[in-house]
């Protein structure tokens, strides 16, 4: 066995140079990137397409329009996949950059801002900063790689059940399309979130 | 796996760094809390405690304690210490044992430059991070140099409410560098260099994305590696080789090429009026990499461009207030305040710095109207002012 990995590790670098050897044993080190920690079981899932891939998705919302929106949209008994994991919000421009990086490091496979028509804001300002922060967080993902569509911005307001129903069926469907975040499980601490709404509380 | 998960002890580590540090021979003199741009303003800081509490073992208040995120790193108290003690190591081997414990930091920013550093960690990102680069700029597919272009890409958007533009110094920077006669690589795929990881004590997703650069820098076939961001340079230049040995290529400071080209008569500005300047020194440039002539070298070469030194300059020049994105306080900003003041006070009316971390911070600290109404300064990024004056 031994013989082998060394006629492996030694291709690159013939027998007769005995003078190099000390000095590639440690630089030998940082070839060996680590693999990511989990993760590849939600991979799998997509993969056979079976519908086993439930995407886990963050969804920001505002106190003031998205979140009474959600509500409603359940008094109302309108059907939305449960794949959403909804954080209220005093205002969705609270939601900087850090939070949605955090989602998708921490393993989300999307992410939904959800605030206030700019005429609408409770605040005034806040659902342009909404806007604003947004445009930054979209550029940086875009950058990274990662999936553009993995982040949406919507301005939901309190009366529009039915458009906060619509946007889940799609975000959702979007987000089967594309598959499982390639961060998912490569963090640290794998975002914990219940299976079905309403299993943990807090 | 990596190292800092498996069978080793930090504990064994924060102690064989209180030796290597030489921490162990403090006499308690005082003199780095009292040149420390933090405690002048903070006085629950000082790095004498700091320092006495980890020679003493007091793990319980470290962990707990903010301050210990609180030191810029910038090395002042170095300079000062007659002891020689290095607080830079003794920092950065407190923050991850004490990060191994539990004990964290405030990230500024909402955490959001942290969270995508650590996003660079996955193997499976496929970055579209050059989107920046035009046909103005001569990039070649291979050869002998590269150009590592840093974080320049994002905190252009995340920081791009402070003014700020970062990518503005990358692409002056490799102007200078085709003027200079260099067309560099790029890595499409280039990761952070993981500076801000490492001195934050998270040395397990460092390792990971200087593992990825340096496996990218090994199939370009780069033999010299040119950096323009003084963290970028350090980490490469110290960091890596110290935890993965003989990396295989050279690392540059841009300054040190440019300097050097100047010197032999390669590389020629052209005037633009008169200006007076002066510069501030990055701590990573300066006091960690002993670069202080190289930058100047380049202003000096500006035709009617003037470098009056603040009084506070090379080996005493003072950080610009935060470190590693890290507890950004209202004492940042006055470290800030009195910075500008003290750049102001030499009768320059363009304060250059050759970091993109001073750019942004100064440039935040600018945006209070009362300070920008008292000192009327502009903060301009070294590589984008000298390729400005390009003849």
């Amino acid at each position: 066995m031994p013989n082998k990995d060394e006629k492996k590790a030694g291709a690159p670098s013939k027998e007769d140079q005995p003078a190099a050897k000390p000095r590639k044993k440690k630089s030998v080190l940082w070839r060996e990137i680590p693999e990511p920690r989990a993760g590849a079981a939600r991979r799998e899932d997509a993969d056979r397409g079976d519908g086993g891939f439930e995407p886990r998705i963050v969804a920001f919302a505002c106190n003031w329009c998205s979140y009474p929106a959600a509500d409603a949209a359940g008094i109302s008994k309108l059907q939305y996949p449960p794949n959403a994991r909804i954080i209220r919000v005093m205002c969705a421009g609270r939601v900087h950059p850090g939070f949605v990086l955090r989602a998708l490091e921490l393993g989300a496979d999307g992410v939904l801002v959800s605030g206030c028509h700019f005429e609408d804001c409770h605040y005034l300002f806040g659902a342009r900063r909404a806007a604003e922060q947004f445009e930054k967080v979209a550029e940086i993902v875009r950058m990274l790689g990662i999936g553009p569509e993995r982040v949406r911005y919507e301005q939901i307001s309190a009366a529009e059940a039915p458009k906060f129903a619509r946007v889940m069926h799609e975000f959702v469907e979007e987000i089967k399309k594309i598959g499982p975040s390639p961060l998912a499980g490569t963090a640290e601490g794998e975002l914990e979130v219940p299976d079905a709404v309403g299993e943990e509380r807090t | 796996m990596a190292a800092a998960e498996e069978g080793v002890d930090l504990r064994k580590e924060l102690a064989e760094a209180l030796k290597k540090s030489r921490a162990l021979l403090c006499y308690e003199c005082g003199k780095c809390s009292g040149v420390c741009p933090v405690a002048r303003f903070d006085r629950s800081f000082s790095p004498r405690s700091l320092l006495v509490r980890a020679v003493r073992g007091e793990d319980a208040t470290l962990i707990e304690d903010v301050n210990v995120w609180s030191c810029l790193t910038c090395k002042l108290c170095d300079t000062r210490c007659p002891a020689a003690i290095d607080y830079g190591l003794l920092t950065k081997s407190v923050r991850a044992f004490v990060r191994h414990e539990g004990g964290e930091g405030m990230c500024t920013h909402g955490g959001a430059v942290h969270a995508l550093t650590r996003i660079m960690t996955s193997k499976e990102l496929e970055q579209d991070r050059l989107g920046w680069v035009d046909d103005s700029l001569k990039i070649s597919k291979k050869g002998d140099t590269l150009f590592f272009v840093g974080c320049a890409p994002y905190f252009d958007v995340v920081f791009s409410e402070t003014g700020a533009k970062t990518l503005d110094s990358a692409k002056g920077a490799i102007r200078l560098l085709n003027a200079a006669g260099v067309e560099p690589m790029l890595l499409p795929n280039e990761r952070c260099c993981g500076h801000d990881l490492l001195w934050n004590g998270d040395v397990e997703n460092f390792r990971m994305l200087a593992q990825q650069n340096l496996a990218m820098i090994e199939e370009s076939g780069a033999k010299r590696v040119v950096v323009s961001c003084p963290e970028g340079y350090a980490t490469m230049k110290v960091d890596y080789p110290n935890h993965f040995g003989d990396l295989g290529f050279e690392v540059v400071h841009l300054t040190e090429l440019l300097a050097g080209e100047i010197e032999e008569g390669n590389l020629e500005f052209e005037g633009d009026g008169e200006t007076t300047v002066t510069f501030q020194d990055p701590c990573r440039l300066g006091r960690h990499m002993g670069i202080y002539d190289a930058p100047r070298a380049i202003i000096s070469a500006l035709p009617g461009v003037e470098l009056i030194d603040m009084q506070r300059s090379r080996e005493r020049g003072i950080c610009c207030g935060v470190g590693g994105w890290m507890n950004c306080t209202s004492f940042s900003k006055m470290i800030q305040a009195t910075r500008l003041r003290e750049a102001k006070s030499t009768g320059a009316s363009v304060l250059v710095t050759a970091c993109p971390k001073c750019e942004i911070h100064l440039k935040c600290a600018l945006k209070e109207q009362m300070l920008r109404d008292e000192l009327q300064i502009e903060v301009r990024d070294l590589w984008e002012l000298a390729a400005s004056r390009l003849a």
